[in-house]
């Protein structure tokens, strides 16, 4: 498909979006997209995070260290940097070696930190009680840490930890 | 060629316009996204660990019920034209197929299907579990795919942590790595210009819409994949059930929306339901993108009891059936063949020809 502006390049954005109540789609090549003032795939990461990122990009300096050529991942060797980049983490264990920036990002992605759902354990046979147990004290958990009432929340966490 | 007359359903038995509230959601859709511990996500793996991956879970599928039987199918070892076809049917991603901009399939990049279940391999993350039903389904789609989470958790380490819950490789989708969507069709609100409030309000609900093709895919013939954005802080049930109230809520707008139309204007929405059959009926060439919104016309006019004589069965297997791979292989041409568009109007003539002979 060619742009539907310069009827020359390769169309590459596809641009959906709603004018005069009206669902149109706009076909543009990486030039006329930036044009319009469109973000391409070149200048941001190729995933809905973008915005996101962009903005963890400018606030980051002030919460968290600058990345330094020291901090990757040590278990795949990833950094932010490469993560603001492409938009994917390297390996699970990311989630621990950059957590304090993850835990704002998940925070302003999903309103929350905490998982409430399944848990992986769940799906092996388990005493029927334990399950609605350690839900209830995760979502006190949830509701300790929320309110910052860690005292709460560090026995809570404990208490968890003996059920599961 | 690929043979998907081994498919159940050749693999569209989700189009059969039989599961609840199917005059306006064509299909229900839940995928979760897992990955396996210890193991580097896709972006940074190699060859060798994506073909480790491929068997590992492949192995462990095969263990189970409910992938026991599976078909398996290589996309990095299949001709474009059946990677695309794959990708009409919502098999596989876009991103899967190899069919975005740069064009080039990852090696490793696979697919596991048996009947309305399926696994895609290598994709974004380790595994991408995925139902797929016909209308609005959400608590039977999820059922089934959660018994093969914990068919295939069972026999393989998933990446799990005690805050985070499911780890991803994109935290757009960590926690329960679950996204559903529903593919409605909404016409009344397109035609009523009420459309772009109610999306909006969607959006402001945490929910989002996409195309027919899913992400990044442009809405045509006004269907509209509604999903839930945020994955993590909701259990799997509080997520469902908040999409399918507002899935209710959207039909039940698009029920008023018609409502209004044929009170207010039905000289004029019958003209436009008869003139999208006519010309479907008797058009010598059309294009994919006409052929759909020629195609929603007729849908909103069987809806509204305008049009008697054609099927819901028949108008989701015309969707299925004139999009640029499905015709290219029902007719041994290519899908950019310039012929196509005859073709497609030939193929559309003969289906709604015998849909009227049948019904006499």
């Amino acid at each position: 498909m060619s742009c539907e502006q310069c009827r020359e390049r390769e169309a590459v954005i596809h641009l959906t979006q709603i004018v005069n109540e009206q669902v149109t789609t706009l076909h543009l090549c990486e030039r006329c997209a930036a044009e319009k003032g469109v973000e391409s795939p070149g200048s941001q990461p190729k995933t809905p995070l973008g915005t996101f990122l962009a903005a963890m990009g400018q606030e980051l300096p002030e919460q968290v260290p600058a990345p330094r050529a020291g901090d990757n991942c040590p278990r795949c060797g990833g950094s932010l940097q490469d993560f603001r980049e492409s938009g994917r983490l390297g390996c699970p264990e990311c989630y621990r070696s950059f957590e304090v920036p993850l835990r704002d990002l998940l925070r302003r992605l999903h309103g929350s930190t905490h998982h409430m759902g399944e848990r992986y354990s769940d799906k092996e046979p388990a005493i029927p009680n334990e399950p609605r147990q350690a839900a209830e004290l995760r979502e006190q958990l949830r509701l300790a840490v929320e309110t910052e009432n860690f005292e709460l929340a560090a026995e809570l966490r404990d208490r968890l930890r003996v059920v599961e | 060629m690929i043979d998907l007359s081994l498919l159940t359903d050749g693999g569209v038995g989700w189009l059969d316009a039989s599961g609840p509230s199917s005059h306006l959601v064509l299909s229900t859709r839940i995928r979760l996204a897992r990955n396996l511990a210890g193991r580097v996500f896709q972006g940074r793996n190699s060859e060798t660990e994506r073909e480790d991956i491929l068997q590992t879970v492949e192995a462990a599928a095969r263990d189970t019920v409910l992938l026991r039987r599976a078909i398996k199918f290589r996309l990095d070892r299949l001709e474009r034209t059946d990677r695309q076809l794959l990708h009409e049917r919502h098999l596989v991603s876009k991103e899967l197929a190899g069919l975005d901009a740069d064009g080039r399939v990852r090696s490793g990049a696979s697919l596991l299907v048996q009947d309305r279940l399926g696994v895609m391999l290598n994709e974004e993350d380790h595994l991408r579990l995925q139902g797929l039903h016909s209308g609005f389904a959400l608590d039977a789609a999820y059922a089934e795919v959660d018994r093969l989470d914990a068919e295939l958790g069972q026999r393989l380490a998933f990446a799990f942590h005690s805050e985070f819950g499911y780890l991803t490789s994109c935290p757009t989708n960590v926690g329960t790595g679950l996204r559903a969507s529903v593919l409605i069709h909404l016409p009344g609100l397109v035609l009523t210009k009420e459309i772009s409030k109610v999306l909006q309000g969607l959006a402001q609900v945490g929910l989002t819409f996409r195309g027919l093709y899913g992400e990044g895919s442009e809405v045509v013939g006004n269907f509209f994949q509604l999903s839930n954005q945020t994955t993590l802080g909701s259990s799997e049930y509080e997520l469902l059930d908040h999409l399918g109230k507002m899935v209710r809520q959207v039909m039940e707008y698009e029920e008023q929306a018609r409502q209004v139309l044929l009170r207010d204007a039905p000289a004029i929405i019958e003209d436009k339901v008869w003139r999208a059959y006519g010309l479907l009926r008797y058009a010598r060439a059309l294009s994919f993108e006409e052929a759909m919104n020629l195609l929603s016309g007729v849908r909103l006019g069987v809806g509204v009891n305008l049009i008697p004589d054609v099927g819901m069965y028949t108008l989701n297997k015309l969707l299925v059936y004139t999009q640029p791979a499905h015709l290219a292989v029902a007719e041994g041409v290519v899908p950019n063949d310039p012929e196509l568009p005859v073709r497609r109007a030939q193929f559309v003539r003969k289906v709604l020809e015998s849909e009227v002979g049948r019904r006499g």
